[in-house]
């Protein structure tokens, strides 16, 4: 059969529809009705278990006695990116896995929470921070992500002049461009660079650093460098059949998803989709797939359930969405046609192996003779993020395979000028990259270089 | 950010939240916590001859799962010795020089008592001194706190001999354990007194246990009443604060208390009248923190107004509280239902048919929709079914333009009084 006809993309009303945010906000009212639930703990669990330390039962507080704005800026005052996190961070693993109502009866909606008061500063256009006066110095910071975006609001509210840049068109990092906009809309994060860009950053995108800019001049024109510049791309898989048209690399694919404009561009519609990994990655190029059209979505892993790496709601969202999963299934081969357009995913099952490999997992091994082909439109790879060994090496840093090595606290890396926060310092064994701590380790960093230069703001008084 | 400084006759503040005199300002320790925490001034637990507490001696009135809806004690003034507090308050007025230190004082009715204590805690330095002339229990018993309070001839007297001695201002502290609160604050201001707050707490007896049948708290299987405060009383609070504030011959600043625990509870007592406020059960329910709330909520109203200090909303309202007989009797508002947000509960339905006047009619589309519709002709405007409606925005109470010129009772009555004379007088002629 002819892909060509086969496939098309939706009406654009229609994906608009399936992009849109999937979980309604609160209205007033439940909103209310939740916050007064708050008991307003002393010490609360809740904030400890906030990476950024967000004031919760303050916050919460404040929507109880409606003063949102107040909500919103306690929320922005310790997480620049908080209105991101309202949406994308695993709160059952953090602040709403902590709450003491877990034991009582259900635990507060701090994320929906959070989310009301955030919406709330968006619509108003209130602003709500002010920069502090200059203190003559300079900070360039690589990279306009969460880690970024949150050290340069850190040093813009002491009084440093600061620089970020960026490789992409617009600011945001992954997420502007890498969470789907189901759960993220992408007016959600340029709402909170544009919040920075408001306090006298300089945000340039579409500037590489390495290319269009080197790391020694950035080094030699500032008082300090911030190096967040996250994780590359899916790395390839090693096997043939890549280049084929109709594969994908997964952060490209949700990427592209983004915008609705480039989303009608890929014809998914009616396609039968393989997903290779299942990592919360792989759960959002699926559910893309399915939003997009497409007939039949596979996520081809090759351990079992218990060895994905994927959240549980993440896991269960898929399900609900239609997407089948192919445990103990490895990829062999991608196939294609004359026209080099991929029609087949050749797979090998696997048994796992009950030696632990070396990171402790059981060890997945090919079942001799039992390869198979999947018949498929298009192929996406999700098996995880290249480093940026270049950069990193470029700005002389000290790494581990690429995960830059950083002070704990100071997030200060071997170059005692450059600081280094966010993905590109989340290494194996490092907890899990995370929106919440990209922003919280970009305070730190922002911390320790406003320790260096302006100790003076920080008498207690 | 508007300025939230105050000056209450003469006692400044960086703001207008102070604690009210009861146990969270029993210690230094405490005192200071507090003002490390936000609060601009502190009234000091009731000073005078040390007293021996029992035990127990809180209760809290719940409402549907709502808890410290009321609070209730039996609590009398400190329990520490004189010296003790006077030089804890000494150090902590030292440690705050620009926080305001206010001593509230009980004595027994003898002048040389008062003069007495003025002069001691004056000596230490303190910001001005408050009379308890409120404590409904014990106390009282004892011819103090509310027994002098309900006397408007000693809370006179009493304050007389004070201001015969104090260099600092004078605050009068009433009970609401009156007939008439402006009768006892006119008393104060005679007997020259620079400020009234109010109110102390109200008898009250917190509850039975339906089980042991001992009342709530009791002591040892004994009970007594015991001083109502927190959320459940701020609009008695409220309202004796309007007769006051409204009151030309209570011309001194007012200090508002009674269950005042959000910024919007202090907006509304600045507006009818107070010009600084105090709290003590919403502090004791959540600890000091609350007032970063409080003072957070209070600075961003007073942005969104525009006002550029705290001082500006004393007494907006006062105008706006009035009597009954000089309301508008023509003024006429109906409701109305909205049957998009409407959640067809039908409890407005059923308020107006048992206990109002029966114009809620429930009503089917040609859908076959259920909705209820208001016959505005019918609807008396009592605000009953928006009271009950539990979605907001599903009913609106809206102002019907009136057929006939504002008119009072009070101007009826005196219509009513004019035309009678001229048909007398006719009858006569
Ligand atoms: C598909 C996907 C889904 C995810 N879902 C979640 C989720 O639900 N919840 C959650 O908490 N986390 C999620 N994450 C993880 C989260 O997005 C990251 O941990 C977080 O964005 C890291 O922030 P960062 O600032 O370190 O990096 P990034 O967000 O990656 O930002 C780095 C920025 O640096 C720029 N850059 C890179 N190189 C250069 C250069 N040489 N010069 C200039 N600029 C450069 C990039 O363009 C990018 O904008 C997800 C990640 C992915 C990939
Ligand atoms: C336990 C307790 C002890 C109190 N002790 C005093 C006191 O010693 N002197 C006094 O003037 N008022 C005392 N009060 C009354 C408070 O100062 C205040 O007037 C009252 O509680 C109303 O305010 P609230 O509703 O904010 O609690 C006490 C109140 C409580 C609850
Ligand atoms: S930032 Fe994330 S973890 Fe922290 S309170 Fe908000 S939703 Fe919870
Ligand atoms: S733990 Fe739960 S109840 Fe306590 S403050 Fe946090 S959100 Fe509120
Ligand atoms: S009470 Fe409110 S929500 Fe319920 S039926 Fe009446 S108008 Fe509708």
């Amino acid at each position: 059969m002819d892909n060509q006809f086969r496939l098309g993309t939706l009406a654009p009303e229609k994906l608009q529809q399936n992009f849109a945010e999937v979980q309604p906000g609160l209205t007033p009212k439940a909103a209310m009705e939740e916050s007064n639930r708050c008991l307003y703990c002393y010490d609360a669990p809740c904030i400890k278990a906030c990476p950024t330390s967000i004031n919760i039962p303050s916050f919460i507080k404040r929507i109880a006695t409606g003063n949102v704005k107040g909500a919103a800026k306690t929320i922005m005052e310790s997480n620049p990116v908080g209105a991101s996190c309202a949406r994308v961070c695993p709160t059952e693993e953090l602040c709403e896995g902590a709450c003491v109502l877990n034991d009582a009866s259900e635990p507060i909606a701090i994320g929906l929470l959070q989310r009301y008061a955030t919406d709330w500063a968006m619509e108003s256009g209130k602003p709500l921070f002010e920069p502090g006066p200059s203190n003559g110095k300079k900070v360039a910071v690589i990279g306009a992500g969460p880690a970024g975006l949150s050290a340069a609001r850190e040093l813009a509210r002491d009084g440093f002049a600061v620089k970020v840049y960026d490789s992409k068109p617009l600011a945001g990092g992954l997420n502007t461009h890498g969470i789907v906009s189901f759960r993220l809309p992408q007016s959600v994060a340029l709402w909170e660079a544009e919040q920075v860009a408001n306090l006298g950053v300089d945000i340039q995108t579409g500037i590489t650093v390495g290319k269009d800019i080197s790391a020694e001049q950035l080094i030699s024109d500032n008082d300090a460098v911030v190096l967040a510049a996250g994780m590359g791309n899916v790395p390839s898989l090693g096997i043939e059949g890549e280049n084929l048209s109709g594969v994908y690399d997964a952060i490209q694919f949700v990427e592209s998803t983004k915008t609705m404009a480039n989303a009608a561009s890929i014809k998914l519609s009616g396609a039968r989709v393989a997903v290779i990994g299942a990592g919360n990655t792989a759960i959002d190029a699926a559910t893309c797939s399915v939003r997009l059209g497409a007939d039949n979505v596979k996520i081809v892993y090759r351990r079992t359930k218990d060895e994905m790496t994927a959240y549980d709601f993440e896991y269960d969202f898929a399900k609900q969405d239609g997407v089948e999963f192919s445990w103990l299934t490895a990829p062999k081969r991608i196939i294609g046609d004359s026209e080099g357009k991929v029609t087949h995913l050749e797979c090998v099952r696997m048994v796992l192996s009950g030696n632990g490999g070396k990171d402790g997992r059981p060890v997945p091994v090919p079942v001799e003779g039992s390869e198979f082909l999947m018949p498929v439109d298009a192929v996406i790879l999700a098996i995880g993020q290249t480093r940026h060994n270049a950069l990193i090496e470029a700005f002389g840093l000290r790494h581990d395979r690429g995960v830059v090595i950083v002070d704990d606290v100071t997030k200060q890396t071997s170059d005692p000028k450059v600081y280094a926060a966010g993905d590109i310092v989340f290494g194996a064994g490092g907890g899990e990259a995370m929106v919440v701590s990209a922003a919280e380790q970009g305070k730190q960093a922002a911390k320790a270089i406003i320790g260096k230069f302006a100790p003076q703001n920080h008498v207690i008084i | 950010m508007a300025d939230l400084k105050i000056n209450l006759a003469g006692i400044e503040s960086p703001n207008p939240f102070w604690l009210a005199s009861a146990p969270p300002t029993n210690t230094g320790y405490q005192v200071q916590r507090a003002f490390e925490a936000g609060w601009g001034g502190a009234v000091w637990k009731t000073l005078g001859d040390p007293i021996i507490n029992t035990s127990s001696r809180f209760a809290a009135v719940n409402f549907n799962g709502q808890r410290v809806a009321g609070f209730n004690n039996i609590e009398l003034i400190t329990d520490r010795p004189l010296e003790v507090n006077l030089k804890e308050i000494y150090e902590t007025k030292k440690r705050f020089p620009n926080h305001a230190i206010i001593a509230s004082l009980m004595v027994e009715p003898k002048r040389e008592k008062w003069h007495e204590i003025v002069k001691r805690v004056e000596a230490i330095g303190v910001d001005g001194l408050e009379l308890n002339f409120g404590c409904p229990h014990g106390m009282a018993e004892r011819g103090m706190g509310a027994a002098s309070g309900q006397q408007p001839d000693l809370v006179e007297m009493q304050t007389y001999w004070v201001k015969e001695v104090a260099q600092t201002p004078v605050i009068v502290k009433l009970t609401p354990n009156i007939t008439d609160i402006t009768v006892t604050a006119r008393h104060a201001v005679k007997g020259g007194g620079d400020a009234i707050s109010l109110i102390n707490t109200i008898n009250s007896l917190a509850g039975v246990d339906i089980h042991t049948w001992n009342t709530i708290p009791h002591v040892g299987g004994k009970g007594a009443h015991g001083g109502y405060c927190g959320p459940a009383v701020k609009p008695i609070a409220l309202s004796m604060l309007a007769e006051c504030a409204r009151d030309s011959e209570v011309n001194v600043p007012i200090s508002g208390i009674g269950g005042i625990s959000t910024w919007q509870d202090v907006v509304e007592f600045l507006l009818m009248g107070a010009t600084g406020i105090q709290v003590c059960t919403a502090a004791m329910h959540h600890g000091f923190r609350i007032v970063e709330e409080m003072i957070d909520g209070l600075n961003n109203y007073l942005d969104e107004k525009g006002l550029k200090s705290v001082t500006e909303l004393t007494g907006k309202s006062v105008e706006k509280y009035s009597n009954w007989g000089d309301l508008d009797l023509n003024y006429r508002v109906v409701a109305r239902i909205n049957t998009d947000t409407c959640i067809n509960c039908n409890k407005c339905h059923i308020a107006c048919e048992d206990t109002s006047h029966q114009c809620i009619d429930m009503l089917t589309n040609e859908d076959g929709k259920n909705y209820l519709q208001v016959r505005e002709d019918d609807c008396v405007g009592c605000n009953l079914c928006s009271i009950v409606c539990p979605v907001d925005g599903a009913i609106d109470m809206v102002e019907l333009p009136s057929d006939q010129p504002p008119m009072t009772w009070n101007e009826r009555q005196s219509a009513i009084a004019a035309l009678n004379a001229q048909s007398t007088e006719v009858e006569v002629g």
